[in-house]
């Protein structure tokens, strides 16, 4: 029997059932694994063993009395620091918000709650989910438990390594532009941004509120299903999420599924410089997996794959100087002590509270809204994105699926790339036109690199269809054969 | 030189709706400072605008009334900078695609004698829109406080044509707005409680000229009166300036009521860039044909439209209805009354817009002991409107309109109506009851009042000359004997019509 803290969500599930294994167990099993690989791995910007353990009573008490909320009842799910929940700290990774705890929760935290899930640790991140590498966190640098020399990707990458590295059953994070599926990309684990609209934006710290999905990180396509699953509906608190029936994507999973399907691959992608040869190699090879098993392969085109990056860069630059214009130094944030009037607190309490990126996206955010630059930059990268999202609906004209790169390299070193922001923008190259166009899309292991480093393919589904995308997803693992595969720490 | 002033307003009026205008937070006024707020009105972390589609309602309610056009479709713009009243640092408010455009508002000037009908026209709208109102500084030496109970409030921005040129149009433009939109039930148009506030762009030109002067921006006016004398004020100002060669800058002033001057405020250098754009937390709104068909057939009769058909349908004086029509709560008094009595409603509405509203302001006087002192706009200074007292008013509009009836048929003098009217104010009870009680029923027995008349010719045989003679006010000698002798009762009608008889 492997480690419990290496178990699915469905096998902890079942031991809970047969009662093998109380939630308890399961949490203290959890809470000890943390505590032992932390120190390496750095996931964690908090965690509360107290509340954990009591919430772990309270499932085994529900089992005990034959009140079982869902498959989630009992166990730990951890959460990217950007997630609101009442009484837990809430703090974006940011010295802005180092002090501050949420007074509410936001709805897929209250639907998590309501499913029986344990909340086990706020995760780190990119400050303000604005980066790739998790190196932005005011806090700590999270290492990729594959290889602790290397960045776990972001802005999510404290919930893909604690995934990874066993710290926690399943996690939520967030996916403005690849936040999701380039950290599980690159800590071998599944990663999935669903479609705009599908899970409530209310209670998730906005970034760029066009682009922000919440989305789960699992040790396999089952497991996201089940997270998924919980926390996906619409939501009378935010507008932009949509009325649509929620499947029960678990029991919707098929190892069939990509028989006689089309799956499109986008010349554009492959063609992209910077795209690193093992990353290539593996990704084509997980291709001709699906063809092996049933999937027929064509060549497609999404022609402004090009412009993506610098859409991106004006529509959540803009939408970030807005969101985040409300931490402000007058409310429940970092207040400056040394400010002389309200405008020199504005400017001192932003400056000491905000780290670099977050700083450099608002100044860029700022300028390509005013007066004079709106027309040029952000109307016209409005415009540009109307074009990105047509590329996608012509090309699901003719396929069922995309099949690309979740990210052009594997996990690169820590400070490799922090001096060159450039450099670090480009690793979203793939992933940035399915926030674009709204659609849902999903990184599954499908190699590893010589230095043993994973591999993620990104499948890219259509809108709303998250129930055919987790099957495709789980029909290639399958053929895959990877699961199973743990960081040695 | 002649000049001439172009005068716009931009009126911002707080809705009358259950909640806030972005989330389900309750707002009134005169709460305990930040109590009306919750996690949206913060702006915590992770928060969102959900729309409140009754405040779109009444918005496009009002733009109807006014005869604006109502869009297919309209957004919310987000409306960028950093203020401690603005817990977001951002308004969301509507940029490009407002809710109503163009229509204009009905006005009517001051006559020349005051009593009867002044002159009316349009005053042009170039818009209405839909945002919400910020939070409430209060400064103190070393600190400022704020209270986030206002945050969030459905706030309409009526905005004016440069289409104005005097006080007096502005003052009669804002109370026009206060009229109809009160009828319409959208708000209270209270500018004491805040509920209705006006900014006044304000620019002079010698008479005749196309071109536009520099234009000036003045707030801090909490009335209508304090609007038209700011603005003549400010005219005066301006001509000043120009014919003394003194250079006027684009800015903001703000109106001293102490002083009766205004004071610069702020220049354009420190103007800001709202870096408006699409808000994309909430959808643009789609507005249905169904919706402005519903909202259509619940439109009430606008101020003047009403007054025009109370002159013309039931001949009431001009002075009359400019009191009633004013106001929805007097004119269902009004209409009330005529449902139990219809014969005479020029009687009911002079005792309405008379007897009725002094007793009520004589009454709300006498308790509140208020003053006219507008400027401190705290909760005890705001004057109760004779609204609220209207609904306590003992006097029902049945009541009211028997009154009417028991002196049209005879049954009571003016003077004894007049005695009666107070006692129902007073003690609430109907007229009939009261004239039992007091035995004021008019003495119309004609065999009787003869007997009186009689006795009086007999004292006064020089009055009797006089009126034959042609003196006709004469008889009035021989009448006051006769009320004296009935103790105040006789029909003075009655007694008149005998008197001429008997002298023949």
């Amino acid at each position: 029997m492997s480690q419990i803290f290496y178990k699915t969500v469905s096998e902890l599930s079942d031991l809970m059932d047969s009662k093998e294994l109380s939630s308890a167990e399961i949490t203290k099993a959890f809470i000890e694994r943390t505590k032992s690989v932390e120190d390496k791995i750095s996931a964690f910007i908090s965690y509360d063993e107290d509340s954990a353990m009591k919430a772990a009573e309270a499932s085994d008490t529900r089992r005990a009395r034959g009140e079982k909320l869902s498959e989630l009842d009992g166990i730990p799910v951890g959460l990217k620091d950007v997630l609101a929940v009442k009484g837990q700290p809430l703090t974006c990774a940011s010295r802005m918000l180092e002090n501050f705890v949420s007074p509410y929760t936001g709805t897929s935290l209250k639907m998590l709650e309501d499913a029986g899930a344990v909340f086990w640790g706020r995760l780190n991140m990119d400050e303000f989910a604005m980066g790739s590498s998790c190196e932005n966190s005011a806090f700590k640098k999270t290492k990729n438990p594959w290889d602790t020399t290397r960045i776990p990707g972001g802005s999510s990458g404290g919930s893909a390594a604690a995934v990874a590295a066993g710290e926690c059953a399943v996690a939520l994070g967030s996916d403005t532009g690849g936040s999701i599926r380039q950290p599980a990309s690159l800590c071998g684990v599944v990663g999935m941004k669903p479609t705009y609209g599908l899970v409530s934006r209310f209670g998730l710290a906005a970034f760029a509120s066009s682009l922000d999905q919440i989305g789960p990180f699992a040790r396999c396509v089952k497991d996201a299903a089940i997270l998924l699953k919980a926390v996906a509906g619409h939501d009378p608190l935010d507008s932009t999420s949509v009325k649509v029936d929620i499947p029960d994507y678990p029991s919707l999973l098929r190892e069939d599924s990509l028989k006689g399907k089309k799956i499109g691959v986008p010349r554009e992608y492959f063609e992209a410089s910077g795209m690193d040869a093992e990353v290539r190699a593996s990704v084509e090879s997980a291709i001709e997996k699906c063809k092996s098993i049933g999937a027929e392969i064509v060549e497609i085109s999404l022609p402004h794959t090009d412009l993506a990056i610098p859409v991106y860069y004006i529509v959540a630059t803009a939408e970030a100087s807005s969101n985040l214009a409300r931490y402000d130094g007058i409310r429940y944030t970092h207040r400056s002590k040394c400010a002389k009037d309200v405008v020199d607190l504005y400017f001192k309490s932003r400056a000491e509270g905000f780290g670099e990126e977050v700083k450099r996206r608002i100044i860029l955010g700022t300028y390509v809204l005013s007066s004079g630059y709106y027309d040029a930059y952000y109307l016209r990268a409005q415009k540009v994105r109307t074009l990105i999202r047509g590329d996608f609906e012509r090309a699901f004209e003719s396929v069922d699926l995309i099949c690309a790169p979740t990210s052009p390299t594997c996990a690169f070193k820590v400070g490799e790339k922090i001096s060159d922001p450039l450099a670090m923008y480009l690793n979203d190259i793939f992933t940035i036109n399915v926030n674009l166009a709204g659609l849902p899309g999903i990184s599954i292991p499908c190699g590893f690199s010589k230095e043993g480093l994973p591999i993620g393919l990104q499948m890219i589904g259509k809108a709303f269809d998250e129930a055919a995308l987790l099957s495709y997803a789980y029909a290639f693992e399958r053929a895959s054969g990877l699961e199973g595969r743990h960081p040695n720490i | 030189m002649e000049y001439e002033a172009v005068i716009g307003l931009e009126v911002h009026v707080q809705l009358k709706t259950q909640s806030k205008l972005f989330t389900a937070v309750e707002h009134r006024f005169g709460a305990e400072p930040n109590t009306l707020t919750n996690s949206v009105i913060w702006a915590f972390p992770g928060v969102l605008p959900v729309i409140n589609y009754e405040a779109i309602r009444k918005t496009i309610k009002v733009g109807m009334l006014f005869g604006c056009k109502i869009p297919e479709i309209t957004k919310w713009d987000r409306k960028n900078y950093f203020y401690p009243d603005s817990p977001k640092n951002y308004q969301l408010s509507q940029y490009d695609q407002p809710l109503c455009l163009g229509g204009g508002v009905e006005i009517e000037l001051p006559s020349a004698n005051g009593s009867d009908m002044g002159e009316h026209r349009v005053v042009k709208l170039t818009r209405i829109h839909l945002e919400e109102d910020v939070g409430k500084l209060t400064h103190f030496s070393s600190d400022s406080l704020v209270d986030y109970n206002r945050a969030g409030i459905p706030l309409m921005e009526i905005v004016s044509e440069p289409d104005m040129h005097s006080g007096d149009e502005a003052f009669a433009y804002l109370n026009a707005l206060k009229s109809v939109i009160s009828f319409a039930g959208v708000s209270d148009c209270d500018m004491e409680k805040g509920q209705m506030r006006a900014d006044v762009n304000i620019s002079v030109r010698p008479k005749g000229s196309d071109k536009l002067g520099v234009k000036i921006e003045m707030k801090n006016m909490n009335s209508p009166s304090h609007v038209r004398s700011c603005i003549d004020y400010e005219i005066r100002r301006q001509i000043d300036c120009i014919k003394n060669g003194v250079p006027l800058v684009q800015e903001t002033r703000r109106w001293d009521v102490q002083l009766g001057v205004t004071q610069t405020m702020r220049t354009k250098e420190e103007a800001h860039d709202y870096r408006y754009f699409p808000d994309p937390d909430l959808m643009p709104v789609m507005i249905s044909e169904e919706l402005k068909a519903q909202i259509k057939a619940e439109l009430p009769e606008v101020p003047f439209e009403r007054q025009r058909r109370y002159m013309s349908d039931y001949g009431l004086p001009y002075s009359a209805t400019s009191v009633l029509c004013h106001d929805i709560e007097l004119c269902s008094f009004f209409e009330e009354s005529l449902k139990t009595y219809s014969k005479n409603p020029k009687g009911t509405a002079n005792l309405i817009t008379n007897d009725l509203l002094r007793e009520i302001y004589s009454k709300s006087e006498s308790e509140e002991d208020s003053s006219d002192d507008f400027e401190s706009v705290s909760e005890e200074a705001v004057k109760p409107s004779h609204q609220s007292k209207l609904a306590e008013c003992k006097v029902t509009p049945e009541n009211l309109a028997l009154l009417v009836k028991l002196g049209d048929d005879g049954v009571i003098s003016k003077q004894m109506a007049k005695e009666v009217f107070a006692e129902m104010f007073s003690s609430g009870k109907n007229p009939e009851s009261i004239v039992e009680e007091k035995g004021l029923r008019q003495n119309s027995d004609g065999g009787e009042l003869e007997k009186f008349c009689i006795e009086a010719m007999s004292k006064n045989q020089k009055a009797i000359d006089q009126y034959k003679a042609g003196n006709a006010k004469a008889i009035n000698a021989l009448i006051g004997p006769v009320m004296k002798a009935s103790g105040g009762k006789a029909n003075p009608a009655m007694v008149l019509e005998i008197m001429k008889r008997l002298i023949g």
